[in-house]
């Protein structure tokens, strides 16, 4: 049975009418954390869509001073040790303006390297401090191009600071990416949720 | 004729009520040896008009036919893409063996009230491998009070093999509504690589 309001046609046999505007980021996961080692994404990251967006809310750490980092595998593989070459700067300030800063992190960018990319920098664990932000990853079943991505965390840092780190690189394979996980670079993830979206399709 | 589920309002006169999601796809491009994508209001499907406050180009793997710069211009009449624009540019980058790494301001690539096409990124590489990614979002084209900002950010693997990332922003000087975008690299063809545009309902 179709759906027709005033005149138009909204559903016909089961889906939308392909007139019918509707929105293009969908919300593929959702893995909320408690006291987590890890948190990893390995289904729903293919050719569907041509990019995916990771977004991070309130991600509180277990250990003061910690960053949430992430890598990504291909295939059924869980080794999750891609070699990335990427970019990373900081903007920075305190909560009593005694310091701003506005600088390249030379020790959060991966230079043709296999260890997790910090999104972030040295959270605090204080029980009101967290990160938040995103990370975008572009075509990443491609099987020619290397993978792009671009992400921002910001955050409260662990001595009162607000803080960001605008991250960017390439994952230098051609090899289609399935999945991606995100951890601390020191403790537990302890709360926090990280959605999935896939973007166009 | 409403539709109306458990006192909600579903459908009503021709338009879902319910939310349907807000980022619309509205057309995608795909360069095929092309020398530039445009996006003009009222060509080909494409809607670039006040039916949406805010607008968002993605760039999917943009691969040049040289070792070249990716590019935009915008037009106000559809078919003379010479706007006159003031942009700012930032990049950092860092090569692959990490000789070189930094964050700095681009005064070669940043525009000051000039018409000609501004730079998005410095050079993507043309290797089989190598392209660019990332958005451009334009806010309010169709303010005939305002001029039109416009927020980018692309990251590539350089010719030369950095990873580089290009933050990229400014205003179209104009109080004409812009009507189209165009899309090219520096000198050489678009060899491969996708554009979409969307519009973001209830922005």
């Amino acid at each position: 049975m179709a759906v027709v309001s005033g005149g138009t046609t909204l559903i016909d046999n089961g889906t939308l009418d392909a007139a019918v505007p509707t929105g293009k980021m969908t919300l593929l996961a959702t893995q909320t954390a408690s006291a987590s080692a890890t948190i990893s994404f390995t289904s729903g990251i293919d050719s569907t869509y041509d990019s995916y967006v990771f977004k991070f809310y309130d991600i509180h750490p277990a250990t003061d001073d910690t960053d949430l980092t992430f890598q990504v595998d291909t295939g059924t593989n869980t080794s999750y040790n891609q070699t990335i070459t990427s970019t990373a700067f900081q903007v920075f300030h305190k909560e009593d303006d005694s310091s701003t800063t506005f600088e390249y992190k030379g020790n959060r960018d991966l230079a043709q390297g296999t260890a997790f990319q910090p999104l972030c920098q040295d959270i605090g664990n204080g029980n009101d401090e967290s990160m938040s932000g995103y990370l975008h990853l572009f075509s990443p079943s491609s099987s020619t191009f290397v993978k792009h991505f671009i992400g921002l965390g910001t955050n409260v840092y662990s001595g009162d600071a607000s803080i960001q780190i605008y991250s960017a690189g390439y994952i230098n394979t051609t090899t289609p990416l399935t999945r991606v996980q995100f951890k601390m670079d020191s403790g537990n993830i302890d709360s926090g949720v990280i959605k999935l979206y896939g973007v166009g399709g | 004729m409403p539709f109306i589920s458990n006192g909600t309002t579903i459908l009503d006169n021709g338009a879902f009520q319910a939310s349907l999601g807000s980022l619309v796809h509205i057309k995608t491009l795909t360069a095929s040896a092309s020398a530039t994508l445009s996006f003009v209001h009222g060509t080909d499907g494409v809607v670039l008009d006040s039916t949406y406050p805010i607008y968002k180009f993605e760039f999917i793997d943009i691969h040049p036919a040289n070792n070249d710069d990716f590019m935009v211009n915008f037009t106000t009449d559809g078919t003379n893409f010479n706007v006159t624009k003031t942009t700012t540019y930032f990049h950092d980058y860092h090569e692959e063996g990490d000789v070189e790494a930094g964050v700095t301001y681009n005064t070669a690539r940043d525009v000051a009230q000039g018409t000609g096409d501004a730079f998005l990124t410095h050079v993507v590489g043309n290797d089989n491998d190598q392209s660019c990614a990332g958005t451009l979002t334009l806010f309010n084209p169709s303010s005939t009070t305002f001029v039109k900002h416009f927020i980018s950010t692309v990251h590539l693997s350089e010719s030369s093999n950095y990873a580089n990332t290009s933050y990229v922003a400014g205003y179209c000087n104009t109080t004409s509504a812009i009507t189209g975008v165009r899309f090219l690299i520096q000198t050489g063809n678009i060899d491969s690589g996708k554009i979409k545009l969307y519009g973001i309902k209830d922005s």
